[in-house]
């Protein structure tokens, strides 16, 4: 070759050849079809037309109009929320399996936290729904006690049926990854540090706790990130108040037709959890080290 | 090409091979000829490129330059599945979910026999290794050592013109390895074989091998029998890597006459056979620790003598190993005596008179 | 201190407790309004029966959606586990230039809102003008599973001793047959595990498909069209039953073979399917 060429070795070669097939495929499926979002965003809808120039109009109206601004607030509110809830609620279960239960008996266990999730997402959420509602399980049983007298209109159809039932949905994939973290710890570094004169409480917060860390910003990210894109559970339990933003980018898709704002809401989604996160990855990044 | 036709064909050759991973240089320029049915080792610390160099002739690895001949073909390019070598992994590679006899027939089954004839070839493989019988047993269910004996079946089956041996005993415990060592040695003459075995274990490559290369940083240093490697090492690498050698300074060196002051045992003629790698560099002296000798009462003397005292000893039971302080200088050597019978063992603190012979002196760079 | 270490476990197993029962009050609820014998889901219980499971054995949309969604959750499985195997064989055995980028990309869904990937396929489908239809679907949940299969791909390659392929071609096999004779079953269970994974998740799976459902609906976006009317949800709390059942059968099943797989390798017993 008469130019340089980059040399490739043989085995390089062979894991490129390897990896195309699912690069090639999540390039095509997934890079493109998110760059043509991209470029949508940029375009407007004119009734039935498209206008092909490019302009930030979408992305005016995604950040000043005071809906979409209550909406994107409250979308990131609610994930932070369910991401906070299930690290709370799954951090002591995780604990409980990874320092409580025999080693042989853990399988059985982690399997127990996922039985309930085994049956259809959306007859789960409706289920939330009964429990909640008007003559639901929680009314019912108050009422059937003799505790209230009518039943409570004010758990279902808000806020926090929403953050109850989407930490619902989440908890096992916030205690997959704390589990996985704690249960990698050492045993004899704890031993150590009793022997070195800690309680309890020391011992947790300066040994377990941190060495936890990667498990638990590991559950935050796989929580909150998703949780943001969510329509079905703010659509059957949230109300009129309890809508996030994903309804929103459903409607202007669907109902509505404006597939351009859409995919500025949806990037503007994007870009605002993306941020979060980097911002929050940055707060702990001293926790993330591999050095254990 | 050959001007001297009574040598025979080596069975395996490698003419100036190189191998770089990346910036790192494995093998500088290694060449080897490797005789029809030897038992020949790959001996060297870690790192230095005896597994690269087994690796090259099994063909697992290409080399970056140079070449490898087996059985008078070159055999660049030939990959690993086609060469006439098979090989015997560090951890044995015993197939977990085939039993031990679909592990030894699975060379065989590629190649299209008649099953019958397969089960026979198994049957023979596994009583030629003491496994007699052990076709249904589950490999998960093996020791260390007969998963061992299950690898070596599993390529000798194949009746390879090359038997390549990958540390193959530094799992086993010292017991075992023991008893293995002279098993694959029976082995090896029995089936005739060449063997190849890659070990970092000098003393295994001594009881082993008909022919031992020792190997450093990617080049080999000398190849040789194991008794000319232990008696006439050619550097002071390999004397200090091969066995326990006692080194000394030289103070003194006459060239043309090949007469040398060293500290603590006064001036020798050396001749030509005792510093194989000339007189060239920084040269010390070399005595193995077995060729001082204490000289008790009423033994007979030596040819010379020198005096020290006691530092050091520890018993084995039918050898002690003594650390000496040379008097008239400042450093010890290390004596093995073998303690047979009417030899007391001295106690630290003790003088002692320390024989030895000017032939037994080696020097090297 | 011995003391207020009892005291706090017991606290802690109370908390285990209370959080079990938080987290299968739906799936306790399912069988009870599936036999109860009122077209009203709401307490107190009317009395049993199973009307409702008779009612989804003779639905055929129901059947429809169904079949629609097992075409979906078996095609979804074999191609997103096949990409997997591609992904996890190169990142464990290979090195090669921009290697974590890549793989980055493959991963990069399981951390994207599932409405990002749906919105768009959806709009390169307009833009190119084409229909929705159930492969679109597939394509979509191939895209959401990959990086599960890839994990739980990568973890099993990761355990397979090299030397095993080597020996295997040492002894004379082709590339081909070693992957086939030795590769392939020394990581089945990973394999079946991938399978497993993406079959449910793509079964499950409602925001992408409802982004993307032509003609043909799934079962999940069947079950949303109907929870609009009241009389046909307690048939969907039948069919929310039968898939409990039916996907924890498979599940005990899978995890049967998959020990049997590993004390056959007299593999040390470690984890389940997660």
């Amino acid at each position: 070759m008469p130019w340089g060429r980059p040399r490739i070795s043989p085995e390089a070669a062979s894991g490129l050849v390897l990896i195309s097939p699912t690069f090639i495929y999540a390039l095509l499926l997934l890079a493109t079809p998110i760059a043509a979002v991209v470029l949508l965003s940029f375009w407007t809808q004119d009734y039935l037309d498209l206008q092909r120039t490019l302009t930030l109009a979408n992305y005016q109206k995604a950040w000043s109009e005071p809906i979409y601004q209550s909406l994107m607030l409250r979308s990131v509110k609610i994930s932070l929320l369910v991401t906070v809830a299930t690290v709370l609620i799954g951090f002591p279960i995780a604990y409980y399996i990874a320092f409580m239960v025999p080693p042989r008996h853990r399988p059985i266990w982690l399997f127990l936290i996922t039985i309930p999730f085994w049956t259809s997402y959306l007859v789960r959420i409706f289920l939330w729904k009964v429990i909640l509602g008007y003559g639901g399980v929680i009314n019912g049983s108050l009422v059937g006690l003799g505790i209230i007298e009518e039943p409570l209109k004010f758990i279902l159809y808000n806020q926090g049926a929403v953050v109850l039932t989407l930490s619902h949905a989440w908890l096992p994939f916030a205690i997959l990854p704390i589990f996985v973290a704690l249960n990698k710890i050492d045993r004899s570094l704890l031993e150590a540090a009793e022997d070195l004169g800690d309680g309890p409480v020391r011992r947790f917060l300066h040994i377990t706790l941190p060495l936890a860390m990667p498990g638990i910003v590991a559950a935050a990210i796989i929580v909150f990130i998703p949780t943001i894109g969510d329509y079905v559970t703010p659509r059957l339990v949230g109300g009129p108040n309890g809508l996030m933003i994903a309804n929103m980018i459903e409607v202007q898709f669907k109902k509505a037709n404006n597939a351009p704002l859409g995919a500025a809401l949806a990037l503007s989604a994007m870009f605002v959890v993306t941020l979060i996160s980097l911002l929050f990855l940055l707060a702990v990044r001293k926790y993330l080290r591999p050095n254990q | 090409m050959p001007d001297n036709d009574v040598a025979p064909q080596p069975i395996i050759q490698t003419v100036g091979v190189d191998k770089s991973f990346g910036d790192v240089q494995a093998l500088r320029s290694i060449s080897l000829e490797i005789e029809q049915g030897m038992f020949f080792t790959l001996v060297g610390p870690s790192g230095c490129g005896k597994t690269t160099l087994l690796r090259v002739m099994a063909g697992f690895e290409q080399p970056t330059t140079g070449h490898v001949i087996i059985d008078g073909k070159h055999v660049a390019g030939v990959p690993a599945n086609k060469r006439p070598t098979n090989m015997v992994f560090q951890n044995y590679a015993v197939f977990p979910h085939l039993n031990v006899g679909d592990n030894i027939a699975y060379g065989l089954r590629s190649k299209k026999m008649a099953e019958d004839l397969i089960r026979r070839k198994v049957s023979e493989a596994l009583e030629m290794v003491g496994l007699s019988g052990y076709e249904a047993r589950p490999s998960h269910a093996l020791s260390g050592g007969q998963r061992q004996r299950v690898a070596l079946a599993r390529a000798l089956v194949l009746k390879p013109k090359v038997l390549l041996l990958d540390e193959p005993l530094s799992a086993l415990d010292k017991k075992l390895r023991e008893q293995m060592q002279s098993e694959l040695r029976h082995l090896q003459r029995n089936v005739g074989i060449t063997f190849i075995l890659v070990t970092h274990d000098q003393e295994e490559a001594l009881t082993m091998s008909d022919r031992i290369a020792v190997m450093f940083s990617g080049e080999i240093a000398q190849v040789d029998s194991p008794a000319t490697l232990y008696q006439r090492p050619c550097s002071r690498a390999v004397a200090e890597f091969v066995g326990f050698m006692n080194f000394l300074d030289v103070r003194k060196l006459d060239t043309d006459s090949g007469r040398v002051e060293i500290e603590g045992l006064g001036t020798v003629e050396i001749g030509p056979r005792q510093a194989p790698g000339g007189f060239d560099g920084e040269i010390v002296a070399g005595v193995r620790p077995e060729l001082f000798t204490i000289l008790f009462d009423g033994e007979p003397t030596a040819e010379r003598l020198c005096t020290g005292r006691i530092t050091e000893l520890q018993y084995f039971g039918d050898m002690t190993y003594y650390e000496a302080k040379l008097d008239g200088i400042d450093r010890t050597v290390t004596i093995s005596m073998r303690n047979t019978s009417g030899r007391e063992v001295l106690e630290v603190g003790a003088k002692a008179r320390i024989g030895w012979s000017p032939e037994s002196l080696l020097i090297l760079s | 201190m011995m003391h207020r270490l009892r005291k706090s476990s017991n606290w802690l197993i109370a908390y285990v407790g209370v959080f079990l029962l938080f987290l299968y009050a739906p799936a306790l609820l399912l069988p009870l309004f599936a036999f109860n014998d009122s077209s009203v889901i709401s307490f107190p219980l009317a009395g049993f029966t199973t009307q409702w499971f008779a009612a989804v054995l003779d639905n055929d949309p129901l059947h429809r959606a169904a079949r629609n969604s097992l075409i979906v959750a078996l095609s979804t499985a074999a191609l997103s586990t096949t990409l997997g195997v591609f992904a996890a064989r190169a990142s464990t055995r290979y090195e090669f230039p921009a290697k974590r980028g890549m793989l980055g990309l493959v991963m990069v869904p399981m951390v994207l809102p599932e409405i990002i990937v749906g919105v768009s396929l959806l709009v390169v489908v307009v833009q190119l003008g084409l229909s929705l239809s159930l492969l679109l679907i597939i394509l979509g949940h191939v895209l959401i599973c990959t990086p599960f299969c890839t994990a739980i791909l990568g973890a099993a390659f990761q355990g397979l001793d090299r030397s095993l392929e080597e020996a295997s071609i040492d002894l004379g096999r082709t590339r081909f047959m070693t992957f086939v004779l030795i590769t392939m079953p020394l990581v089945l269970p990973g394999i079946i595990s991938s399978l497993l994974l993406s079959f449910t998740i793509s079964l499950d799976e409602f925001i992408i498909a409802f982004f993307l459902t032509g003609t043909e609906a799934t079962l999940p976006v069947y079950i949303w069209g109907q929870l609009r009317f009241p009389q046909r949800v307690p048939g969907l709390m039948a069919l929310g039953t039968i898939l409990l059942v039916v996907s924890l059968l498979l599940l005990v099943c899978a995890e049967y073979f998959r020990r049997r797989g590993a004390r056959t390798m007299g593999r040390q017993e470690q984890g389940g399917f997660f």
